[in-house]
């Protein structure tokens, strides 16, 4: 399935056929009951047999936080490392092996507040990585207070009066931050999820998967709206490569282009507009229409929250880059020679 | 020179702070006189090239065979405002036919290039020092700018001194005429002028200078040719000036160095070399992450250069990232390593002490600069002990290692990498600003001659179940040195999980029993107190009741002054630690010897802190935080009162 992308040949494959029991660990999983992690985690061990990759070339790597105890119960390589810092560990680790398949899973308060920064600046890069957001939109861990994603107004434990500060849109930062892959899914549609952690997996550089979780003790029903079967016909969006944006009862409505403003606009589909109708790119060489895309939801109700792969272009990955440059320095300047760097090119010597 | 202190060549530097002179037959018009050691500092705005003259003068005494030792000192500032007094650059450097230490507690010769230049500087002269001005540069504004009501070059004021007043600048701008320049290209060479002065006055090799000028000016053969034509001109007008009327020899140091092959080097590059040799003596890939801070910042350059030795450098968004993906590196199997200075220590805690709790090996790189917070960039302190013994979270035990010397930083690298590997723990490796920029002549070791650093990553299971079952414990030690195993992605079988949050011994399982943390804890301190590190050698020829300690940078005044007590027939004995965590089994032994113990520190007193605390000695702190290295004088005097007191 991977011949697409030329990296993932360097990862060895799997041996055998695997199973999904493949990767369980012997750990017992300790999320809450009914936390939406749980199906979060089923989709990527069901997932992981169908990539095929030898499992000793897998590593999970995560920050702090509820979605972060996601590694313990892989049974891949992982670590578990401290707060917002995972994409950093995790571009050592990818930069210094290509021969790994790595995985970054992180939560809405470890990617967005405390580490922010190296998520923005491993998109930039474009290391291989495969990073799961998994966004609940409060913290679960610390017990319930409001999250960089927040809606504004919210009433948490830290915010008694409501939140003051506007969240961030996590697809819209990682466009911004130059992302060659950027998708939006949800934690109960395991379909959706596994098709978009295989295009993931088969993109070469950094995919930011941002998966919509439900905290069931400290911000239950947050994605209701899109889940509920009736509402989410009006509230999602589902994207597809290649097919006119188009979504509601029977494709009543669709997304199309104000001439005006360039800027992208929900409207009821009609025999005069049906052509107007925007057909999704993802490969599109420029952000812009990603970016509108992604801008078309309500932060409060949803409304109209675009899922699926917004973004997927090639550019050049990072580890790629970099490993390339070794062979050049190879190619140029031979295979190291300690005796003579140590010597340089001034000395004297001194005779007994 | 780094060599054994109780040499007997070492005795050479408790000659007096005179230059000792001895006439010998003219040559020509002109005396030559010849001398043991000379020291020379050149001074002049930060834009004037003050380093690069000094770095030049420094690879011609170098490859002329003299031992020596430099001092550059300059502000943070890229370009300061010109011509005052925070703006003054130098570079001091010392040079010998014999055995040195320090690059010199008060030069000989001060080159100033403007009436700041002098300023800053002349307080730092004995009496009958030469000083080189640039007349040019003292007019009445430049002068009134630093304080000057009169001109120091006619008030008398500089009576006690052997004054030289040359126009450099016009002399330069003479001397290039010919050339196709701006008279503002042509006067930016008046640092070769001096330079060219310079090096006739102390019979310096001009080849490797003129080498240099042409290769950094490749691309500009008119620029180089300016360089080179001003150089000339500086050497001339030595040569044919009354001024100068004395030229000065200083014989090559060939007793003092042991057979070999040598180079001129400087801390950081030492150290970026060990790290290479540790890279292969391990038969690891290095990989360093870093962000760029003063004065780390050549670590990552130099090994940028080195990509063909299968060096990957990152330069990370921050110090944390930086530390971050050394340690992903590490967890993949790579020789990690992320260099900072204090600052970014303190934003790397974290890190570390996820490190410790990971047991991967790291080395911590910190060029210690003065603090706190930004403190002095540009400056050297030795401040940043405790925070590498104890600057994280909960009880999370850190090696620490210092080199004494620049060129000590090499071997420091590859001790460091040792403990790192040997042990699956991060160290530390307190180097400092001194011997980060500082340089001395380094003998080269052969490839050979290196340590074997052969590590054996876990291959298969390392732990039988009651039911029989063969299984890979992440956190089963090595009976010996309590290291965990390094088991790399990509080992079929032994996939395993780790983390910040405490483990089950052995298992590395998640475990909040209270039992098994503390056990957890007293494990990983008994790991680092268990580190075999080599005893503490005391060098005390007389059988002295005082002992001098120190650590890291100090080694050089130190041992300077240590001769200077000795030469005038005082007893002190001197020990100086490598080791700062965990300490030689013998320290205590030696400390409980003497009936005081001295500890000169360029902070407030840290490992005195530390020694007075393990050992109940009662160690005197003697202490200077100005952001320069201790004089080898002022410590004489300090252990002399010691002794007698």
């Amino acid at each position: 399935m991977a011949d697409g992308n030329a990296l993932l040949q360097l990862v060895p494959k799997a041996e055998g056929k695997q199973s999904m029991k493949d990767f369980k660990s012997d750990q017992e999983v300790r999320w809450c009951p009914g936390c939406g992690d749980y199906a979060i985690l089923a989709a990527v061990q069901g997932f992981m047999p169908q990539l095929g990759l030898a499992k000793e070339n897998i590593v999970f790597v995560s920050g702090i936080g509820c979605s972060s105890r996601f590694p313990y119960y892989m049974n891949t390589y992982g670590m578990h490392s401290i707060h917002g810092r995972a994409p950093a560990i995790a571009t050592g680790l990818a930069a210094s092996r290509r021969d790994l398949s790595v995985w970054v899973v992180t939560g809405d308060g470890d990617a967005l507040s405390i580490g922010g920064n190296h998520l923005i600046h491993a998109l930039r890069r474009n290391v291989n990585l495969k990073i799961l957001l998994f966004n609940n939109r409060i913290y679960g861990l610390t017990k319930g207070q409001y999250s960089p994603t927040s809606e504004v107004g919210k009433i948490t434990k830290s915010t008694p009066m409501g939140s003051l500060d506007a969240p961030f849109n996590p697809v819209s930062l990682a466009l911004g931050a130059e992302a060659s892959f950027v998708a939006r899914t949800v934690d109960s549609d395991r379909k959706h999820l596994t098709e978009v952690l295989r295009q993931a997996a088969e993109h070469p550089g950094t995919a930011l998967i941002e998966i919509y979780q439900n905290c069931n003790i400290f911000n239950d029903g947050a994605f209701d709206a899109l889940k509920d079967r009736e509402q989410a016909e009006e509230a999602v969006i589902r994207l597809e490569h290649g097919q006119p944006i188009r979504f509601g009862a029977d494709g009543a409505k669709g997304v199309v282009r104000d001439p005006r403003t360039g800027d992208l606009e929900v409207v009821t589909v009609t025999a005069d507009n049906e052509a107007d109708i925007l057909v999704h790119d993802a490969h599109a060489t420029s952000p812009t229409t990603a970016f509108a895309l992604s801008r078309l939801a309500d932060p409060d109700t949803l409304h109209h929250t675009p899922i699926g792969v917004l973004r997927s272009v090639e550019r050049p990955v990072y580890d790629t880059l970099m490993s390339d440059q070794l062979d050049t320095a190879v190619e140029q300047h031979g295979k190291g020679d300690l005796a003579a760097l140590l010597a340089g090119n001034d000395t004297w010597t001194v005779v007994g | 020179m780094t060599s054994q202190v109780s040499s007997p060549a070492e005795q050479a530097d408790g000659t007096d702070e005179t230059v000792v002179g001895a006439q010998r037959k003219p040559v020509g018009a002109k005396d030559v006189r010849r001398l043991d050691r000379v020291i020379i500092r050149f001074a002049g705005d930060s834009g004037d090239g003050m380093q690069l003259t000094g770095d030049r003068f420094t690879s011609e005494t170098a490859s002329f065979g003299n031992d020596l030792s430099t001092l550059p000192n300059f502000p943070a500032e890229i370009r300061a405002p010109a011509g005052t007094l925070p703006g003054v650059s130098s570079f001091q450097l010392h040079f010998a036919d014999h055995d040195i230490l320090t690059p010199g507690d008060a030069p000989n010769v001060l080159v100033a290039m403007n009436p700041a230049a002098l300023k800053a500087n002349v307080g730092d002269l004995p009496r009958g020092a030469e000083i080189i001005v640039n007349t040019d540069e003292f007019t009445r504004r430049a002068m009134q700018k630093v304080g000057y009501d009169t001109s120091p070059l006619e008030d008398g004021s500089l009576d006690g001194y052997h004054l030289h007043p040359v126009p450099l600048t016009t002399l330069t701008v003479e001397a290039l005429k010919e050339f196709d320049l701006s008279r503002k290209e042509a006067e930016r060479s008046k640092n070769m002028f001096a330079l060219g002065l310079l090096s006739w006055m102390y019979h310096r090799p001009t080849e490797g200078t003129e080498k240099f000028l042409r290769s950094k000016f490749a691309k500009k053969p008119e620029i180089a040719a300016a360089n080179i034509a001003a150089y000339r001109a500086g050497w001339n007008f030595g040569e044919t000036t009354e001024d100068f009327a004395v030229s000065y020899e200083v014989a090559p140091a060939a007793a003092a160095f042991p057979p070999g092959t040598y180079r001129n080097i400087s801390g950081n590059l030492a150290l970026a070399y060990g790290l290479i040799a540790a890279s292969r003596q391990t038969d690891l890939p290095l990989f360093l992450g870093s962000y760029p801070i003063t004065p780390a910042s050549d670590i990552l350059h130099e090994l940028s250069r080195h990509k063909n030795f299968g060096v990957r450098t990152f330069q990370a968004e921050d110090e944390i990232a930086g530390i971050g993906a050394a340690l992903g590196a590490a967890f993949g199997g790579s020789l990690a390593v992320t260099t900072t200075s204090g600052p970014g220590v303190a934003l790397k805690s974290e890190t570390i002490g996820l490190a410790v709790s990971l047991e991967l090996p790291l080395l911590v790189v910190d060029i210690q600069r003065g603090g706190p917070s930004t403190g002095l960039p540009t400056k050297t302190e030795q401040a940043d002990l405790l925070q590498a013994m104890y600057g994280r979270n909960g009880e999370a035990p850190v090696p620490v290692v210092a080199p004494r010397t620049p060129a000590d930083c090499f071997e420091a690298a590859l001790e460091a990498a040792r403990i790192a590997v040997t042990y699956r723990t991060p160290v530390f490796l307190l180097s400092d600003g001194y011997l980060a920029n500082g340089s001395e002549p380094w003998r080269i070791p052969e490839p050979d001659e290196l340590p074997d650093l052969a590590v054996r990553f876990a291959q298969g299971p390392n732990h039988t179940l009651d039911d029989g079952t063969e299984v890979f414990w992440p956190y089963q030690r090595d009976p010996h040195t309590l290291a965990r195993p390094w088991a790399v992605p990509g080992t079929p079988g032994l996939e395993h999980r780790i983390g910040g949050i405490e483990k089950q011994d052995g298992t590395g399982n998640i475990s909040y029993d209270p039992a098994n943390h503390d056990f957890m804890v007293r494990t990983r301190q008994a790991k680092v107190d268990g580190i075999e590190v080599p005893d503490l050698d005391v060098d005390d020829p007389d059988g002295a009741r005082t002992l001098v300690l120190g650590w890291g940078s100090t080694y050089g005044p130190i041992t300077a002054a240590v001769r200077r007590i000795r030469k005038e027939g005082g007893r002190v004995a001197q020990a100086h630690l490598r080791h700062l965590n965990p300490f030689p089994a013998n320290l205590g032994d030696i400390l409980g010897r003497y009936d005081k113990v001295v500890v000169p520190e360029m902070n407030l007193g840290q490992l005195a802190t530390l020694i007075r605390a393990k050992y109940l000695v009662d160690a005197q702190s003697y202490n200077q935080v100005n952001g320069m290295p201790f004089k080898a004088e002022q410590l004489a005097t300090v252990l002399k009162e010691a002794i007698d007191g």
